[in-house]
């Protein structure tokens, strides 16, 4: 492997998983991450759905990179993620038609996920074709991590099961288990998220923002200074 | 490897072959001038614009295109299993298609009359392609439009569950306009045409978790038993938001708050929706729309009389 994978392709494909999180540490892409994960099975298809186009609408962009013009830029990136997200969606809707039901709206909304024109804008704007391909599988894969383990808690929390497996038996089935209904709405995706993100920046400090002012003691303060 | 090495001599030959054509030539000539220009010129912004809008134009329609026959399956097989969902004949284990074919036979039903239309390809038959079709339609006068849907196609598509030839439960397709959408769906009837089996809502967009409830497996068991025309006279509900009924009237509606089982007319009342009165209003519509004489009553009139004819 190591001889394939160059320096570069290891870094943009390892870093986005914890060091360099889109949704930990750039809090892109929350939205889908809230309406999706209250399944396992259909935050498995949005996390397959977003690094398919993050991958390929990041190697398209690059491929043509040196021709973009500059003033047409950004239609240019959104016409290509556009492009592959109606095709993902056809394709969903051909071989895995209940889950692109379920999903509904969102997969269009693969279009406005911020990690993908983040990606396409700061990386495959710069950098070669097959580096910005590896790079949009690292963020995808890193947006799919938290997308596992926030659908892991809503789903085994929420209703009992995983991947629509029994795991823990309900009462209203005769178990011991009462399902928290706060799992199965969008808020608890957030304490979740939350709680990853504290916990990230617990064990890796230089992840903490820097606090950007100070607020001045009153005593300082000179009519007007804020 | 090879593989790559045989398409790009292949390719190559398409190029040498190319090259006899004068346009083919003015093209290369043109493109290469184009990739030669800065960025920021007017005319490369235009030509690039241009190829990129070509190029995802193809992709985008060959993708739509060569995948349109699977999409096409899924839909008819997603609407068989609504369709044994509303019959109670849906079984995890079983195959849809085996299913649908040993126990459902599709009718068409002339809405006015209530009649058996034989004379149409009921395979074909799509009944909302055809309520938008000038030909196929009807417009509903306004004040008759409860359901506020406008139009509706002449001929129906009913479905009927049969056990050794007797009717078991009809299953008759409702429409009608909720909160933000129109809701599609199918009611379920037994073979008396006044008791309801279940409803389903297989096209919907209302609210997720308020409107978009009434796909909700416990509210639809509420449907279950209850009875839809008058079998005596039925006074308002509600301060007259529900209309009264007389007798043989459609009574069945969906109410503001839930059901009292102890009161008189209990089984003609189905729980509202909490958070949700607009899309409960627009369910009990399309209900006393489709139930109506607009609807399926003439059609229910004559099953029951053909049943009591033959018992």
């Amino acid at each position: 492997m190591s001889a394939v994978l160059n320096d570069e392709t290891k870094k943009v494909l390892i870093t986005p998983l914890v060091n360099d999180n889109p949704i930990t540490l750039q809090v892109l892409g929350i939205c889908s991450a809230l309406a999706v994960t209250s399944q396992m099975s259909t935050s498995l298809i949005m996390a397959l759905a977003l690094t398919m186009v993050t991958a390929c609408s990041s190697a398209a962009i690059s491929a043509i990179r040196n021709h973009i013009p500059s003033s047409i830029r950004i239609i240019v990136q959104m016409t290509i993620i556009a492009s592959l997200v109606i095709v993902v969606d056809q394709v969903l809707k051909a071989v895995a038609y209940d889950v692109s039901k379920q999903l509904s709206v969102f997969v269009g909304l693969i279009i406005t996920n911020c990690i993908v024109m983040g990606r396409a804008e700061a990386y495959a704007m710069k950098n070669p074709p097959l580096e910005s391909f590896m790079d949009g599988i690292g963020n995808g894969a890193g947006y799919s991590l938290i997308l596992i383990i926030v659908a892991f808690f809503r789903e085994t929390l929420g209703s009992g099961k995983l991947l629509g497996f029994e795991v823990f038996k309900l009462t209203k089935d005769g178990g011991w288990y009462d399902p928290n209904g706060l799992m199965l709405l969008p808020p608890s995706a957030f304490f979740i998220i939350g709680m990853i993100i504290w916990v990230v920046r617990q064990y890796k400090p230089e992840q903490q923002e820097k606090v950007d002012f100070k607020i001045m003691s009153i005593a300082h303060g000179e009519g007007g200074h804020h | 490897m090879p593989n790559q090495k045989m398409n790009c001599a292949h390719l190559e030959k398409v190029c040498v072959a190319l090259e006899k054509y004068e346009s083919y030539r003015k093209f290369k000539a043109y493109c290469i001038k184009i990739l030669a220009l800065g960025n920021d010129s007017l005319e490369k912004t235009v030509a690039v614009a241009v190829a990129l809008c070509l190029v995802c134009a193809v992709l985008v329609s060959f993708g739509a295109v060569a995948l349109k026959p699977l999409q096409v399956q899924n839909k008819a097989l997603d609407m068989k299993k609504n369709i044994l969902d509303v019959a109670g004949l849906l079984d995890a284990s079983s195959d849809i298609d085996k299913a649908f074919s040993d126990n459902i036979e599709e009718k068409l039903v002339n809405l006015e009359s209530g009649e058996y239309v034989s004379d149409m390809n009921i395979a074909e038959y799509d009944q909302r392609k055809a309520a938008k079709n000038p030909a196929q339609n009807v417009s509903i006068p306004k004040d008759k439009d409860v359901a506020h849907i406008r139009l509706k196609a002449k001929v129906a598509k009913v479905y009927l569950v049969k056990t050794g030839g007797a009717i078991k439960s009809i299953i008759l397709p409702v429409n009608g306009y909720g909160l933000w959408s129109t809701l599609y769906g199918f009611l379920s009837l037994d073979a008396d045409g006044q008791t309801v089996q279940s409803i389903n809502f297989y096209d919907q967009a209302e609210t997720p978790g308020l409107g978009g409830e009434v796909v909700n497996p416990n509210w639809r068991a509420l449907w279950k038993g209850k009875k839809v025309y008058a079998e005596s006279h039925q006074g308002s509900l509600e301060k007259g938001l529900i209309e009264e009924a007389d007798k043989g009237e459609v009574a069945l509606s969906v109410i503001k708050g839930v059901v009292d089982n102890a009161r008189a007319g209990s089984e003609y009342q189905v729980d509202g929706l909490a958070g949700a009165t607009l899309t409960s209003n627009g369910v009990t519509h399309l209900i006393h729309y489709w139930m109506s004489d607009e609807g399926f009553a003439p059609f229910l009139k004559k099953v029951r009389t053909v049943k009591g004819g033959q018992s």
